[in-house]
């Protein structure tokens, strides 16, 4: 607690006991001394707010108030008054500085120094004074202070701070690592790639704090509400207290004056002002918390009305990285030779689709220990690629040709298709058809599931996008449960696409809920802008996704969809509560007391209670 | 033009929402978005008046809330 918490305290408790001391001896000066005590400093505000001319301020209508019961003989309830506002305040602070200590708890992942290696010695640099190409050096239990390669050393990662992830990440020379993890078992060596502000910490850090400017429509709503709120409901205890006393006779004067004083305890709408950023601050920091960085609370109130789902098929619902699912070889040929012929060829191109072919070879002859496995390529010569269509070379002295159905045309060799989908590399040589080996994308692990359950959580309707072709898709599609399926497209062609499939068939609907595109972020800019909010994944290293996406998610497992989806609902549904219930306590107090059957004590109870019951439902929001 | 400034001593959630009317109403100003939770804001304004547009600022939140500062 700071000093003046601490302050704040001490005059709670000093006026608490002067007040039950009056109540108990029935003396007027410790109610004197009770009221100021707890309001001296708000007295003293509001003569300043008059000088500069803020009278809407809180202080001065609390001041007023309490004023206006002491005129009507009420001295305990004007005590009450100023008293119970202290508390009020001082809960409001405490809360509020609660958040925030403990989303910079859950932020606390920047390292606070860097071991720099300066000719063989160790340096402790700041990690802000680290460039690119420094080498580090990080012992187990620090953490990692900038984005880097590791040169030496092999070690576990704990990547739960941004990734949500609790199983630890194994790492060794090569890998590039990322900054905020925390370095578990070995010590690393470590060859800098970013300096600190371009560094994957600096930007988490940086989007968490500024998520609270892109602001919530329903934040905008409150802070123009409460505009609004606080002179009419000043303005109408001003003709509470003159006009019924005009009409009725003066000699009822005490009687509207105290009305209109409950009115004035009342027009201060500070539960709903704070309770609406406070939870929507909170439900961001639990994404954090997660491994989903959500960029504004704009967003999060989007995802909470989200009933349109669109996806990208690879790399989103698929691995995005290729495996061997079947080889096909013709008849004398064996699966062996054939996909060590593929695999020798193969090896020299960089297509994804040629790598999985040597790895499926290199995983096999890891498996078998077989010695016949030696370095394949080179009985490879005279290697070429033709673009579009595949590749061609001489292996063990005979031209042979690897790739798609365009090309064993081309040769006029005899191909057959295979009927497992996927995608298909065809191998030829100058004697005819060798056989073919399908290659197809892996739909990741709970793919299925998270669809379902997004389906329970109200999204009706879900839908890939692809590139690919018909057959791949629907195949993919009919394992992970989308509704619709867009085959087929150009990148230019996805937008318009998605349109058309969004369009309401008997053009009376009108679309209430949002579009969430899921995809890497990076080609998909123009289907993006579309989207109501838009979500990249597994977005370690990748700058581009973390401009273009609205929401990033962290780490490749699709689930967290599902977790950010209930973050989002649950949170707003703690701001429509606090609302409602804000304002219904008020108008019911407000009536009430208009019609003499309310006291200060409920007034007191209707802004000072609803604040202090507000903020705790907000913060529940961090619980997440 | 727009920057992020860090705020001091923003403590009524009120307040900022003032702030935030007090401060787009000057002249010049595209935008202004101020985070209580986060104490910071977000002011987009004309880059040639900006260093006045900032002395303006920090006039009406003093108005606001007389300890609350922006950082510069």
């Amino acid at each position: 607690m700071t000093k003046s918490q601490k302050i704040d305290i001490g005059k709670i408790c000093i006026s608490a006991v002067l007040y039950i001391i009056g109540f108990i001896t029935g003396n007027l000066w410790f109610f004197i001394a009770a009221y100021a005590v707890a309001g001296y400093e708000t007295i003293f505000e509001s003569v300043m707010g008059v000088v500069h001319l803020q009278l809407l301020d809180e202080n001065f209508l609390m001041t007023i108030a309490s004023i206006g019961a002491i005129y009507c003989g009420e001295y305990p309830e004007a005590v009450a008054v100023m008293l119970f506002y202290q508390v009020g305040e001082f809960f409001e602070n405490y809360a509020v500085n609660n958040s925030r200590k403990s989303i910079a708890d859950l932020m606390n992942i920047k390292a606070d120094f860097a071991n720099k290696l300066i000719g063989g010695e160790e340096v402790r640099v700041e990690p802000e004074e680290l460039v690119t190409g420094d080498i580090i050096l990080i012992r187990p239990g620090e953490r990692i202070p900038v984005d880097g390669i590791v040169t030496e050393g092999s070690s576990s990662l704990d990547t739960a701070a941004l990734t949500g992830e609790s199983v630890p990440r194994d790492v060794e020379a090569g890998n590039e690592i990322i900054s905020g993890t925390i370095n578990l078992t070995g010590v690393l060596k470590v060859r800098v790639t970013k300096p600190y502000e371009d560094s994957t910490v600096a930007k988490v850090l940086d989007l968490v704090e500024n998520a609270g400017s892109r602001k919530a429509h329903v934040e905008k709503f409150i802070t123009k509400f409460a505009h609004y709120y606080t002179p009419i409901v000043v303005g109408a205890a001003v003709i509470l207290a003159i006009v019924p006393p005009i009409i009725l006779g003066w000699s009822q004067f005490n009687d509207w004056l105290y009305r209109a004083m409950i009115f004035l305890v009342i027009s201060c709408p500070c539960a709903l002002v704070i309770s609406v950023p406070l939870s929507l601050f909170a439900g961001v920091g639990s994404a954090s918390r997660q491994g989903i960085l959500v960029k504004g609370s704009n967003y999060l109130e989007a995802l909470a009305k989200v009933d349109t789902f669109a996806f990208d098929k690879t790399g989103t619902l698929t691995t995005g990285r290729f495996a061997v699912t079947s080889i096909l070889p013709e008849a004398g040929l064996s699966e062996e030779d054939f996909l060590r012929m593929a695999a020798a060829c193969e090896s020299l191109s960089n297509h994804p689709i040629a790598a999985s072919i040597a790895a499926c070879f290199d995983a096999r002859t890891k498996e078998s220990a077989a010695e016949s496995a030696c370095a394949p390529s080179d009985e490879v010569t005279d290697y070429e690629e033709i673009s579009g269509k595949g590749i061609k070379c001489i292996y063990n002295g005979k031209q042979v040709y690897f790739g798609n159905a365009r090309l064993m045309s081309d040769v006029g060799a005899s191909y057959k298709e295979p009927s497992a989908t996927g995608s298909v590399v065809y191998g030829a040589d100058d004697s005819g058809y060798l056989g073919c080996i399908v290659v197809a994308d892996q739909i990741r692990e709970n793919c299925a599931k998270t669809l379902a359950e997004l389906k329970t959580l109200g999204v009706k309707r879900e839908i890939m996008l692809t590139g690919d072709r018909k057959e791949i898709a629907a195949s993919i599609a009919s394992e992970a449960g989308v509704t619709d399926v867009l085959a087929e497209l150009l990148p230019e062609q996805k937008v318009e696409a998605l349109e058309n499939v969004l369009a309401p068939s008997d053009g009376g609907q009108e679309k209430t809920g949002r579009l969430v595109f899921v995809g890497d972020g990076i080609n998909d800019a123009p289907v993006l802008a579309r989207a109501d909010v838009g979500i990249a994944m597994g977005a370690f290293g990748s700058d581009a996704a973390v401009e273009a996406a609205d929401v990033v998610i962290m780490t490749d497992d699709i689930s967290r969809l599902t977790a950010v989806m209930k973050i989002a609902k649950k949170t707003m549904r703690i701001c429509k509560q606090n609302v409602v219930f804000a304002l219904g306590v008020k108008f019911a107090v407000l009536i009430l007391g208009a019609i003499g059957l309310a006291t200060m004590w409920e007034a007191v109870f209707a802004d000072v209670g609803v604040a202090m019951i507000a903020i705790l439902n907000s913060m529940r929001a961090l619980k997440l | 033009m727009k920057k992020t400034y860090k705020m001091e001593n923003l403590d009524c959630a009120n307040c900022a929402a003032k702030m935030e009317n007090a401060i787009g109403k000057i002249d010049g100003v595209n935008e202004c978005s101020i985070s209580f939770m986060a104490q910071k804001m977000t002011l987009d304004a004309d880059e040639t008046k900006f260093d006045d547009i900032l002395d303006s600022a920090q006039k009406a939140v003093k108005k606001v809330d007389r300890d609350c500062k922006i950082i510069r």
